[in-house]
Parts: C-alpha cells; sequence; structure tokens
C-alpha cells in the first residue's frame, strides 16, 4: 500500500488517513464463504469508481468447501497484475492464517476473524495484527439465525471503513445483486454490512483513501475473461455452438446457452466431446462460424475433427481455456502448455491459426477476430485462453457495440458455379457455399476429409496432394502477412526481450518496469497471434542481446517452453532461452526478474 | 487504434468459377430432378454390393418428392457406405468415422430449411458411432437415418462389426466371433428413437416404402437396412430373400407401431427378423423445443437489434 502521503489527523477523535495509490488485497476462507462475492463486489466498484482493478482467484475443485482465496487489486493508476504481495490478509479461519500470512508484504495488515484465528506470537512483530470476532458479530446482526452466512458481507463493510470505499455506490451493487430475491436476503446482506461497516476498530487502524484517479477512463464494465470471451462471440455473431461440460470452460458454454436464444441462436449441450466439435462444424457448414470449446483433456479428444476441419477448410472457432495438465492434471490451475496441441494437435499437416487473448479486454475482441478470421480463410481458429484470465475479474473501457456487432448470416444467392477447392483462388483462399445455394451448373461441392480434387471429390493423386496440402499452407502464409508485428513495451533496444503469450503480460510488464526502474535494460514483448506467428519479430529481436520467452509451462526435453521452442525452430537464433515453470499459480513479478537476471549473468 | 485487427468484411464469392449471382428460380420454372441430375461419381462400391440399390432408391425418393436441388443435404460418416456423398450430385458431406450424426444434427438445428439425410454402416452406427446413435435419438433430432448393415467392416476388408452374428469368421476372428451381436432396432427403441423401420436392399419397393415413411416423420427416423457385402460377407441376407429361398416377412398390419414394448418384442423375432416399421411415436423434437426457446427468449426483446441486446448485459456489468 504505497503510503504517498500521511495526512494529518483531521481532528479529535478521527481516525488517521493515509492516501493511498493502491492496495492489494487478499481474502483466504473456504470456497463456501461467499470471498469471491467480496471480491467482485470490490472489483465491480472500483470499475465504477474509474480505478483500474484486477483480480485473482482460487478454487478447489471439490464441489464444496476446501480452502479458497481471492485477491484484489485496486489502483488509481495502471494496474498491471493481480500483485506479488498483499498489503492485507483477511482470513477467516486459522488454516486461512498460516496459510497466506506469507503472501503479505513485511508490515502488511492481517485482519482475522478472531472467532476462529489464533495469532501467533512470532508472526507479531512482522505483520500488524487486527482482530474483530467476524462470526459473532454477524450473527448477531442478523438476529438470531445462528449462521454466519453473511460473514462475507460483514467483512466487505469493514474492507469500506478502512479503505474508505464508496458506501453509496457498495450499497447499490449488493442492491443489484440481491435484490431480486426475498426482500429478507437485501434486508439481511444490507444489516450484516452496515455492521461491518458501523465497527469500531478503536484506532487499531488508520484509514486509507485512494487518490482520486484522472478521469480517463470513461464508462467502465467490469467482467472476467470468460464472460467477455463469450459476449465476444455474441458481438461477432456467432450463433451456434455445442460443448460438454469442463472446468473451467463450462462458463463459456453456460453464458452462451442462456443468451444466444435471444438472438435467436442456441448453444447445445452434447454427450461428448467428440459430439461438441461435431456439432459445431456442422453448423460452421450450415452457413455461420460456430464455436465449439473444451480445457485440458477435452481438447485432446476434438482433435481429430479439428484436423477434418483443416481438411475440409471449414471455419470454427475453439476456445482452449487451458488448465493444468496432462490427462485430468490440475483442473482449477494456471498452466499454458496446449500451444503444442492447439498449433500441431493432430495427426497429419493441419495448419490452423491460434490467437492468445492477454487481458479480459482482449478476450472480448481476440473472440471477434478469431471469428472474422476463419470465415475469411476458412480455417479452424483456436482461441488458447487459460484459467488465470478465465477468472480473472478487469475492467475496461465500454466497448462501443453498436459499431463492434457484426452480422455474418450466410449468403444464399444462387451462383452459375463454384469449385469448393479451387487451386487457381489468389493465395489459396476459398470460401464454401452454404447448403441451401443453388449452383445453376448443377455441380454440387462436396467437403471431404479425404485428399479432394477441386469439386471436393477423393483423389489419390500424388500431384494433387501436393496442390492441395500447398493451398492449406499458402492461405495460412497470406494470414501471417496481414497480421499486425506485435509493439514492443519499452525501448527498442536493450539488453535483455521478455517475450510472453496469454495472460501473463501484466506481470511481465511490470517486470520491464521494474527492471527500467534500477537502470536494468529490459523491454517485453507479447505475441498473441501464435500461429502462424506475424512477419517481422526478427527485426524486433535484433534490438538485444537475449531474448527470454516467459511461458506457464515445462522446460521440455530441450530447455524450451512451448512457445520458446517454436521461436527457436522458426529463427534457429541462440539467443531465444526459455524461462518457464508449472507451480499451477501465476507468475509473480520477482519471480520473472530473479529468473531473468540469473540467466542473463550466465556466460 | 481498433482493438480489432481482422474487422467485419463482406466477403465475396473465392475461385475462379463463374459465380455471378444468378436470379432465383421459381417453383413454377422448375423440373423434377432426374437420376442423371442427381447422380455423380461412379460409385466404388463392389459389383453386386447391396449399397447400389440403396443410392438408386433414394435418386428414386428425391424425384418423386420433387426435392430442391440445393435443399438436398446428405452427410455421412466413413465405411464403403459413407462414400454416399460422392455418388449423390448435391450439398454433401463426407466426415470422420462415426460422427456424421452430431454433424448433422449442427446442420439440422442450425438450418431448419434443409432436408438432412445421413447414411452409413453398421460400424460408423453402432461401434465407434454408438454414443451419438444413443444421444441423437434420445434428442430427436430432426433427421433421417439411414444405416446399411453389411454385418462385417467391408472398406478394411472383412474384420468383424458390431452386428456380426456369433460365429461368424473374420480377420479379427479366425475361429468365429464371440461377442453377442447388437440388436440395431432393439438400440434404437431403447434410445428413444421416434421412428424405427427394418428392410432389405434386395426389396426397392420396400426400402422406398420405408425411405418416404421416414422423411415423413417429424423427428428422427431410423432406418436399418440390410445391405449385403458381396465380397466379404456373401449370402448373409440369404434367409430374407425368396429369391434365395428365404421368407420376406412384413410387419403384420395389426402391430401397434405406438406400443414399444410390442416393437421390442417383435425386434426379437427370430433371424431373419421382420421389415416394415416397428415403432413410430412423434415425441417433440430438439428443433422444435430449441425454436420454443428461442421465440420465448425474442419474444422479450422484440424490436432491439443485437448490439441493444448486448448493451443491456454491459450495462448491468457497469
Amino acid at each position: 500500500m504505497s503510503d504517498a502521503a500521511v495526512a494529518p489527523a483531521s481532528g479529535a477523535g478521527q481516525t488517521q488517513v493515509s492516501k493511498i495509490n493502491e492496495a492489494i488485497i487478499r481474502i483466504a476462507g473456504n470456497s463456501q464463504d461467499g470471498i469471491q462475492a467480496i471480491g467482485g463486489f470490490l472489483a465491480r466498484l472500483a470499475g465504477r469508481s474509474e480505478q483500474e482493478v484486477m483480480t485473482f482467484m482460487t478454487i478447489p475443485s471439490t464441489i464444496s468447501g476446501g480452502p479458497s482465496i481471492f485477491q484484489v487489486r485496486i489502483g488509481s493508476g495502471e494496474v498491471l497484475s493481480a500483485g506479488d504481495e498483499a498489503d492485507m490478509l483477511l482470513c477467516f479461519y486459522q488454516h486461512s492464517y498460516e496459510g497466506h500470512v506469507n503472501s503479505l508484504k513485511l508490515g502488511g495488515i492481517v485482519l482475522y476473524d478472531s472467532d476462529h484465528v489464533t495469532p501467533k506470537p512470532e508472526w507479531q512483530d512482522n505483520y500488524r495484527h487486527v482482530g474483530v470476532p467476524i462470526s459473532s458479530l454477524t450473527v448477531e446482526a442478523i438476529g438470531g439465525t445462528g449462521r454466519d452466512k453473511g460473514k462475507n458481507l460483514y467483512s466487505l463493510g469493514l474492507l469500506a471503513k478502512i479503505y474508505a470505499l464508496d458506501v453509496v455506490k457498495l450499497k447499490r451493487l449488493i442492491a443489484e445483486r440481491f435484490g431480486g430475491k426475498d426482500p429478507s436476503v437485501l434486508n439481511n446482506a444490507n444489516a450484516c454490512f452496515d455492521a461491518g461497516h458501523g465497527h469500531s476498530l478503536e484506532n487499531l487502524l488508520k484509514s486509507y483513501q485512494f487518490f482520486t484517479p484522472e478521469a480517463k477512463l470513461g464508462t467502465q464494465v467490469v467482467m472476467n475473461g470468460n464472460e467477455a470471451i463469450a459476449y465476444g462471440l455474441i458481438a461477432a455473431g456467432v450463433r451456434f455452438g455445442a460443448g460438454y461440460p469442463i472446468t473451467p470452460w463450462s462458463d463459456i458454454m453456460e453464458l452462451l446457452r442462456k443468451e444466444l436464444p435471444k438472438y435467436g441462436g442456441t448453444f447445445i449441450q452434447c454427450e461428448d466431446e467428440i459430439a461438441s466439435v461435431s456439432m459445431a462444424l456442422g453448423g460452421s457448414w450450415g452457413g455461420r462460424v460456430a464455436v465449439t470449446g473444451s480445457s485440458g483433456p477435452g481438447i485432446s479428444l476434438k482433435t481429430e475433427a479439428i484436423g477434418w476441419a483443416s481438411m475440409a477448410e471449414m471455419p470454427l472457432v475453439v476456445i482452449d481455456v487451458q488448465r493444468g495438465g496432462p490427462s485430468t492434471g490440475m483442473p482449477t490451475n494456471v498452466e499454458q502448455s496446449d500451444l503444442n496441441i492447439a498449433a500441431f494437435g493432430g495427426h497429419g499437416d493441419s495448419p490452423r491459426v491460434v490467437l492468445a487473448p492477454s487481458s479480459v479486454e482482449d478476450c472480448f475482441y481476440t473472440a471477434i477476430e478469431a471469428v472474422n478470421i476463419a470465415r475469411k480463410f476458412g480455417t479452424p481458429v483456436f482461441l488458447l485462453s487459460d484459467q488465470g484470465i478465465a477468472s480473472r475479474i478487469e475492467a475496461f473501457p465500454m466497448p462501443d457495440l453498436e459499431k463492434v456487432c457484426q452480422d455474418i448470416s450466410p449468403d444464399l444467392a444462387a451462383v452459375a458455379d463454384h469449385k469448393p477447392y479451387d487451386l487457381a483462388a489468389t493465395d489459396g483462399v476459398t470460401r464454401h457455399l452454404a447448403p441451401g445455394t443453388r449452383v445453376a451448373s448443377g455441380k454440387y461441392p462436396v467437403v471431404t476429409g479425404l485428399e479432394h480434387d477441386e469439386l471436393g471429390h477423393p483423389t489419390g493423386s500424388p500431384k494433387m496432394h501436393l496442390a492441395m496440402t500447398a493451398k492449406r499452407r499458402t492461405k495460412l502464409k497470406k494470414l501471417a502477412s496481414e497480421l499486425p508485428v506485435p509493439k514492443i513495451y519499452g525501448p527498442s533496444e536493450g539488453h535483455v526481450l521478455l517475450v510472453g503469450w496469454g495472460s501473463s503480460e501484466g506481470p511481465i510488464r511490470e517486470a520491464v518496469d521494474k527492471a527500467r526502474s534500477l537502470g536494468e535494460p529490459f523491454s517485453s514483448l507479447h505475441i498473441k497471434y501464435i500461429n502462424p506467428l506475424p512477419n517481422g519479430l526478427e527485426e524486433i529481436f535484433k534490438g538485444f542481446h537475449k531474448i527470454y520467452v516467459v511461458e506457464l509451462n515445462d522446460e521440455g526435453l530441450y530447455g524450451y517452453g512451448q512457445l520458446g521452442a517454436v521461436l527457436r525452430a522458426r529463427f534457429s537464433d541462440p539467443r531465444i532461452q526459455g524461462i518457464t515453470k508449472v507451480d499451477g499459480l501465476t507468475w509473480k513479478v520477482k519471480e520473472i526478474l530473479d529468473r531473468a537476471r540469473a540467466l542473463a549473468s550466465r556466460k | 487504434m481498433n482493438p480489432i485487427a481482422f474487422p467485419f468484411a463482406t466477403l465475396p464469392r473465392t475461385g475462379t468459377a463463374d459465380t455471378t449471382p444468378i436470379p432465383p428460380l421459381q417453383d413454377s420454372d422448375r423440373k423434377p430432378l432426374t437420376k442423371k441430375d442427381v447422380s455423380a461419381d461412379h460409385p466404388t462400391w463392389c459389383p453386386g454390393c447391396g449399397d447400389f440399390s440403396v443410392l438408386a432408391l433414394y435418386f428414386k425418393l428425391i424425384e418423386r418428392r420433387r426435392m430442391h436441388h440445393e435443399k438436398i443435404t446428405t452427410v455421412a460418416g466413413i465405411g464403403c457406405s459413407s462414400r454416399f456423398p460422392y455418388f449423390v450430385q448435391a450439398h454433401g458431406v463426407h466426415f470422420i468415422h462415426g460422427r456424421a450424426l452430431p454433424f448433422a444434427s449442427g446442420v439440422s438445428l442450425s438450418r431448419p430449411d434443409l432436408q438432412v439425410c445421413v447414411f452409413g454402416g453398421d460400424g460408423d452406427a453402432f461401434s465407434i458411432g454408438g454414443n451419438h446413435f444413443t444421444h441423437t435419438a434420445r434428442k430427436n433430432i430432426k433427421l433421417t437415418y439411414v444405416v446399411m448393415d453389411n454385418q462385417v467392416y467391408g472398406l478394411t476388408k472383412n474384420q468383424t462389426s458390431p452386428t456380426s452374428p456369433v460365429g461368424y469368421k473374420s480377420k479379427t476372428d479366425a475361429w468365429g466371433s464371440g461377442d453377442r451381436p447388437i440388436n440395431p432396432v432393439k438400440q434404437a427403441i431403447a434410445a428413444g428413437a421416434t421412428f424405427v423401420a427394418r428392410t432389405s436392399h434386395t426389396n426397392p419397393n420396400h426400402v422406398l416404402e420405408m425411405m418416404e415413411k421416414a422423411m415423413d416423420h417429424d423427428g428422427f427416423a431410423f432406418i436399418q437396412c440390410l445391405s449385403e457385402c458381396v465380397e466379404f460377407f456373401p449370402g448373409a441376407f440369404d434367409a430374407s430373400n425368396p429369391r434365395k429361398g428365404g421368407k420376406f416377412e412384413t410387419v403384420a398390419p395389426e402391430h401397434d407401431v405406438t406400443d414399444e414394448y410390442a416393437a421390442y418384442r417383435l425386434a426379437d423375432t427370430e433371424w431373419p427378423g421382420k421389415f416394415g416399421v416397428f415403432y413410430q411415436k412423434p415425441r417433440t423434437t430438439k428443433n422444435d423445443y430449441e425454436a420454443k426457446i428461442i421465440a420465448d427468449h425474442q419474444a422479450k426483446v422484440v424490436g432491439l437489434k443485437p448490439h441493444q441486446i448486448l448493451q443491456k448485459n454491459f450495462d448491468r456489468m457497469k
């Protein structure tokens, strides 16, 4: 909590107020305590107050119970990551206290439920301990029901007091959340919040106040990455999809199932992963790019059909919300280890497109791009998200939806003639006629997974296989030539270039900022278009002595992560090295810096 | 900067063929399609294969029904019989092994204006695609599914199939198959198919009659069509072929096709069994169910453009 200025106490009996730029609050409890709700309220409040916000959460993969945390970072300036070390730990149980006290920075505050937590004497020197009997005061506040169900809202009240949060806005958020239910629910929620807010901390704690942010952000919208992908697909004009439940992809299919009917579309829950990719391909063939998605093992199951889509040149969007693998792996942990399967999964040469959004906002726009690329180039497109982005809540500027929303209805106007796999087509790019389109010549197309001639009929001709393989390759090379070259973060010349992809953009940029502030010449490059890679990366690489690819996957047999290996293969550049890890957690800024420095100091 | 590097574009038709748009054809100007209009590649099947007759009857069906050329959609998986779409001059899909049904379901659900017909073999339907058969039947998706059952894997040259009889000697069961074969009709009834019929390639009129009934059925219509593999399992269906001394016994007129248990018992008739409609009982199709959900939801957003509907959600997330 970088105290910027300590204001003098403004009067007798008032607690001291500090002005702060940002705060990192970690809330630790069990999964049924509703701590995600506290985090959600804080994030949404920040969004409505034009503050930047980023969250990080873990949930156990059990149905109920199990330790759970939610970390929220709120700032008046730019917030890039959920933060390395917390300013405040709000803990409900002894295990939450003992398990997370190390995540606090020295001098940080432990706000604990004294009904359940006994502070340890050995930690008293390093952290400020403030105990509040949260459970019993919650029970007291809602009177007689004997349950501590509202302790999350009680705690929210405490936090609102400590951080001088806008109570009017918070209460409006509470009303929006609980207003639709039985009025007693909202009454209880308010009672808990008010009790927490009214609790006297008896000068144990000073209070903090955020600097007023510069009014630059305009209206903001607050959501998580999975929501952003689902809404992005809707904006892109997708009206059909199919899927099978698996964590953490399921939220996307649930949202699409609920929302698409309003737009005249539908999302089908299938019997398995293979059926869902097949059904989505049926929808795409019907004339409008369809979507399927999954996580972990579900992606493995879909690979045969995705190979068909490459061969048949059928557009499709595949959402892969990556999780720890292989096999069932670590279903609720973050990992970026599906790059290989997305780009190269399946038998045979089956080129496809892989995109990786870097933030929640980017999820929204990348979903639209995925649809447009699939449509234009007649190809399957993977959108690689990960557990780190899927549940991360961010605030971003309200998109201009009227401009962004597209109509991708199929064109069924009759044509004189058509060749579905025309080899003379410019850059190998062909698009299918949707069924229902009359072809006056009477020659109708077949779409197929067999190697085929220009009309889609099977052929075993070596010449044709060469030509068609080249066609499928050429069109993606054409796409590569249209891709924007990523913008470098920091100066274009220096010692170390950190290269990243996906959700780790924030911590990588923070690492660059920190290194630069200490005089170390670091810059970073974030790659969104993973396959094909945009042209011109070698020009960027020229400005640096070391190129470190930072990713959440294993270093593999040869010492590079998955993107690292692709870049090595693409550029044969010995400066490219890997910084990887697979502990199931997002990057800490310090980890990236320490690893990069260690690597740079090696001869 | 525009956050979208690939903005929306109206995409022209591709290729060098003459794709100039032409005016729509009035129904009154349409002539019924002839066999010549709808036949494409010459079938790759062995001479004498039962599948020829199914193809010929599909052509006849198209002709009789005066189907619009562009509305015919033929979908198949993998197998000898699944080569079907190449032989039909219409929009066709040759998909992957066992997954023709979910693909066709995607077409049926997103394009209700099309007539979706799926053709395949017993391996595609009951072995690799067994799960999809069950769930497509259960969901009652509007499409016609003709399984050309030859009781053997022909394309891969004589391995045991899920409908091969016990004792059948194949390359994978040289001493005779020991696995109890699947009874497709019972399987379909148990899975919730709303139209279940059985026929044989040796009786063309009966095949056509079943196809017509299937096409008239609103929902998932399944036909098991015995179709002899002359190469690997010749004579498999002689017992049902009067020309070979067998008997083609049709389902008795008094059989109640809405009685699930009666249909199930009928399906247990000793080999070669009965032929005809075993079961037909309409139930809400997935297509209608989804259409109703859409209608209900759209009634709440009448007059709003997509971006306005989306804006309402985004406003709640401010």
